[in-house]
């Protein structure tokens, strides 16, 4: 019985947190100029940053933008497979909405596949940029949904039937330190 | 055995901008329509089933009975995509099979003038300052353009391409050859929201929005409601000769939604629920795609008409490509499709489209299309897909009476 199959695996990498650079120490050293009377005291600041760094130190230095991708030495996506039919899901389910079966265990899906279908989105809802390739991959009979990354967004170099691998992408630095990791399939 | 039942009374508004008039006064505007076409009134109504998507916690059913009648009949306040308005119709059309009533009053209304992108895929997304997990896939960030496409257009675009693949023979050139049908349509339509002819060239040229659908080749948001009065075929015996010969005989109403398949929950097949729609409608009715007159299919966009044409069987499987370069979807083609412009250029309100797409049908049945009469039209289709998904077939036939 996996309820949750995603908190058996580990989503989160094990790697040791680094300390996060004080990027603030620096500007703090600066503004410690004392105004309209109200002082700061160096041993202050020490105590603040050291606090800091006890608060973050659980915190992982990287996340997966999505639960079912698993980072680290070979980044790959996992889903939820129905014991009885083999049918797979990316989220949780009461029930395989196939076969109702109750039971389910995860499984690594391919990292390669061939585009099944695909568009080049040039119009999208503010704050999604544009353009980007959606597409329908075949990973090995699993039926992924990601962007085409590296590569140009045409129709020349976007084809059906493509082979693409799974490949990650950085989102940026959130303001704990902490980066995001996108996935995306990429011309293999 | 459940009777028969018939289309007593239907319209549907102009599509278009209504700005003076809120999704009550073009609900009540349906309804009237309707029930002035029926010859009938709300007095005889047993029930309402009634559709507004955008509003769909509102009880806009019971909005529209203050605005038009309130005799105390049940209503239901229906929602199910883009199928709302067939779900509404099929709600009317179960009460008055069952026996339960002799009338019923179903009613569709949307506005959508200048609304965009809708559903979660047009919804503004920004990033946190934290990446924290949300939601069922635990996403620290919008996952709309980084994990393939929310919104419509991309996912429609999709579902041709997924066509193509599996069939060859689907192109850009073709998606827009299927636009440019259904605007070339259009022009012979007085209630379409657009009715302006475009060249091949001017389709593929405008604005790109989700590779291969441009602009004219999506469905055109706007302002628009449809309502149907439908009756049993024993009450129906009982009105005049009028009422009688110009009552549509309902000879299927269906409604499916999808089941699982392999990537199902990965690109909403739109396929299988149609087919399976088609199969029991014509098993209901006891006809056969090469028995259509007209058909009114959900051409939400380009892409997702080719893959109708295969769904709903009016040609071989596989063979829509060569179905559409036959011509045989134009109006003077073998199977004509969406005659009235479709939701291309005659437009989407939504929850008025499931009833709109039936009065078109209705429209020919009854020899009223004016300049754009199919002739002799005795039998028609109209389908509706709603993703998520839900689809409406409902098969017409001309009263023998």
């Amino acid at each position: 019985m996996v309820p949750n199959a995603f908190s058996v695996l580990g989503m989160y990498p094990t790697i040791v947190p680094v300390r996060p650079p004080d990027r603030n120490a620096r500007t703090r050293r600066r503004a410690a100029v004392p105004t309209k009377g109200r002082s700061v005291r160096s041993d202050d600041r020490s105590l603040g940053n050291l606090r800091k760094v006890t608060d973050t130190a659980a915190a992982p230095t990287q996340v997966p933008l999505v639960q079912y991708l698993v980072l680290g030495d070979r980044p790959h996506l996992v889903a939820n497979q129905c014991t009885s039919c083999g049918a797979r899901f990316f989220d949780r389910r009461n029930a395989c909405a196939g076969c109702f079966d109750t039971t389910f265990e995860p499984v690594d899906v391919a990292t390669d596949g061939e585009v099944r279908a695909f568009t080049i989105v040039t119009f999208a809802a503010p704050g999604v940029p544009v353009p980007f390739v959606s597409a329908i991959i075949d990973c090995d009979g699993t039926s992924v949904r990601g962007n085409i990354v590296n590569t140009a967004p045409d129709p020349e170099h976007v084809t059906l039937g493509m082979r693409v691998r799974l490949t990650t992408i950085s989102l940026g630095t959130d303001d704990n330190g902490t980066e995001a990791i996108g996935f995306g399939f990429e011309p293999a | 055995m459940a009777e028969n039942v018939y289309i007593l009374g239907i319209t549907m508004t102009k599509f278009g901008k209504h700005a003076d008039k809120d999704v009550v006064d073009l609900g009540a505007e349906a309804a009237m329509g309707a029930l002035a076409d029926a010859g009938v009134t709300m007095r005889e109504m047993g029930i309402l089933a009634a559709g507004n998507l955008m509003n769909a916690s509102s009880g806009f059913g019971q909005q529209l009975q203050k605005q038009i009648g309130q005799t105390g009949i049940p209503v239901y306040n229906v929602a199910n995509a883009c199928a709302t308005g067939a779900t509404a119709l099929r709600t009317v059309i179960m009460a008055v099979k069952s026996g339960e009533v002799d009338y019923g009053l179903a009613v569709g209304v949307e506005k959508l003038a200048g609304a965009g992108l809708l559903g979660g895929g047009g919804t503004a997304k920004t990033d946190g300052k934290v990446w924290s997990p949300k939601g069922r896939y635990g996403a620290v960030a919008p996952t709309d353009g980084r994990i393939g496409t929310d919104a419509m257009p991309g996912t429609f675009a999709q579902v041709g391409m997924e066509y193509g693949h599996k069939y060859g023979g689907a192109s850009f050139e073709l998606f827009a050859k299927i636009s440019e049908k259904n605007h070339a349509h259009s022009t012979l339509n007085p209630l379409a929201a657009y009715s302006k002819r475009f060249t091949l060239e001017e389709i593929m040229g405008d604005m790109m929005i989700a590779y291969p659908n441009t602009r004219p080749m999506c469905s055109a948001n706007c302002d628009g409601g449809a309502a149907a009065v439908v009756v049993s075929e024993a009450k129906l015996r009982t009105l005049s000769l009028e009422q009688q010969r110009r009552a549509i005989k309902i000879s299927a109403s269906v409604l499916t939604t999808d089941p699982y398949e392999e990537a199902c929950q990965i690109l909403p097949n739109v396929n299988t629920l149609t087919r399976n729609a088609a199969k029991i409608a014509y098993e209901q009715a006891g006809v056969g795609p090469e028995d259509l007159d007209l058909v009114e299919l959900h051409d939400c966009f380009a892409t997702a008409e080719l893959v109708h044409y295969d769904n709903l069987m009016l040609c071989p499987e596989g063979g829509a490509v060569d179905f559409f370069n036959s011509g045989a979807p134009w109006r003077d083609g073998s199977t004509p499709v969406n005659v009235s412009g479709g939701l291309q250029s005659k437009g989407h309100p939504i929850s008025a489209t499931g009833i709109a797409n039936v009065w078109e049908v209705c429209h020919h049945l009854r020899g009223e299309a004016g300049p754009r009469q199919i002739e002799g039209a005795k039998v028609g289709l109209a389908h509706v897909i709603g993703l998520g998904s839900a689809c409406g077939v409902h098969v017409l036939e001309k009263s023998a009476a």
